[in-house]
């Protein structure tokens, strides 16, 4: 497929835009088609290939899993009912281990998570280019298919994890706790003059460590799966009879990555909210 | 790489699915691991109670049937024992029977024997009157000579 573009470069550029839907500069709203276009829209645009595949594959986890509760009952579990217990039973396990608080919400949030966020993932070991041919065959030109090689997506999720941790904070610490905590440490002195003087600089250090969570949050996992679609790409250039050489190493891999890129996720967004819930009362 | 819309269409859709998850998904599901553990949990003692309901049943059958063979042994026993009294009984009615039926066939034979020497007796007695008779050759006056006759037919 890549001898249809006209160089490496414009094909690896190619495979790396999204579907975009938004406004022109002139006003209109429609389809970008070229890259200096989706540049142009600016903000207010979406990507519409990376949305749909997120709330496409987030179905299939509600389907599948919806499902799997429905029938859910205490006689004996069939084999797929067994496997999607394992995995609640594991998640439920982690949330455990981590999570030291009482919230109902941390354990689904990490199921959704990391089933959700494995499915994104796992759409990196389709071959880089049948479904932008298949889209291309009905007049869509850009097609990513992986969702958490857009930072949108997943910036997307870290922030909605960034705003329950700020949210659960504010609630278990109340607003005076919560700015103590930013402005007190780590430098903490007796003298009340010193405590105020060592006040900005313990709400710089503690302002880009909170700061840094969401951001480091997200783009562990964007750039994770960019950089292996980025190399699947750079594969799919070679000369077909050698791809298998180095596509297979990699996929194999991959699948590795894909496991523990969501698997982190989950992990620091159940610790960011034990974080949240913790109140320093050891 | 630009950041748009889609970030906020991303928050919106994860926060509806977490919110599917957290109200559809997790609760049935852990409902039903707990209440299988507790299920499991109950069969396992169930089954430690009903293991030791066996062992008190075995005990309490191992003691009935000691009990019975003891029984039973005695019965037994006892049985022989009468079995044994019963023969000794018989033989001893037997050997009365068998004695008395002795008795009076012995009684018949020398009843027979006597009514037998009776009859010889008399008829010895009428061949030697008519012996003597032949002898003599005169009326032997049976009745004045009975005395002596008698006398002699005691005597055969």
């Amino acid at each position: 497929m890549a001898t249809e573009y006209a160089s490496g470069a414009e094909y690896i550029k190619h495979h790396l835009t999204n579907l975009t839907f938004g406004q022109h500069p002139d006003g209109s709203w429609g389809f970008a088609h070229t890259r200096e276009q989706v540049d142009a829209m600016g903000f207010w645009a979406i990507h519409v290939d990376s949305m749909a595949w997120a709330i496409g594959l987030g179905l299939v986890f509600v389907g599948l899993f919806g499902y799997a509760a429905r029938r859910a009952t205490e006689d004996v579990p069939g084999g797929f009912q067994n496997a999607i217990e394992q995995l609640v039973e594991f998640i439920d396990g982690t949330v455990r281990d981590s999570f030291s608080h009482r919230n109902r919400m941390v354990a689904p949030l990490a199921l959704c998570s990391f089933i959700w966020i494995f499915l994104m993932n796992l759409m990196d070991l389709v071959p880089v280019d049948w479904v932008p041919w298949a889209f291309s065959l009905i007049g869509v030109h850009y097609m990513k298919i992986v969702p958490t090689t857009d930072p949108n997506v997943t910036m997307g999720m870290s922030l909605s994890i960034f705003a329950l941790v700020l949210y659960y904070s504010l609630r278990c610490k109340g607003i005076g706790g919560f700015l103590g905590e930013l402005t007190l440490h780590p430098f903490s002195a007796k003298n009340p003059f010193l405590k105020i003087l060592l006040i900005p600089i313990n709400l710089f250090l503690e302002g880009v460590a909170l700061l840094a969570k969401p951001v480091s949050h997200g783009l562990r996992l964007f750039g994770n799966l960019y950089a292996g679609e980025m190399i699947f790409i750079l594969i799919a250039l070679l000369p077909l009879y050698a791809q298998w050489t180095l596509s297979v190493p990699w996929a194999i891999f991959h699948v590795l990555v894909i496991l523990l890129q969501a698997f982190i996720f989950m992990v620091l967004t159940v610790v960011y909210l034990n974080m949240a819930h913790d109140t320093g009362e050891h | 790489m630009n950041i748009n819309l889609t970030l906020i269409g991303q928050a919106i859709s994860f926060t509806i699915f977490v919110w599917f998850c957290m109200r559809f998904i997790w609760p049935p599901v852990i409902n039903a691991l707990e209440a299988r553990k507790k299920r499991i949990a109950d069969g396992l003692a169930d089954a430690d109670a009903a293991k030791t309901e066996r062992e008190r049943a075995e005990q309490e059958a191992q003691q009935t049937t000691g009990q019975a063979r003891e029984e039973a042994s005695r019965i037994l026993a006892q049985a022989e024992r009468r079995a044994g009294e019963i023969v000794a009984e018989a033989r001893t009615t037997a050997k009365t029977e068998g004695e008395r039926i002795l008795t009076q066939a012995q009684e018949e034979i020398d009843k027979n024997t006597q009514q037998v020497r009776e009859q010889l007796r008399g008829e010895v007695a009428t061949l030697a009157v008519a012996g003597a008779e032949a002898v003599l050759r005169r009326e032997v006056d049976a009745k004045a000579h009975a005395e002596a006759l008698d006398q002699l037919a005691e005597r055969l």
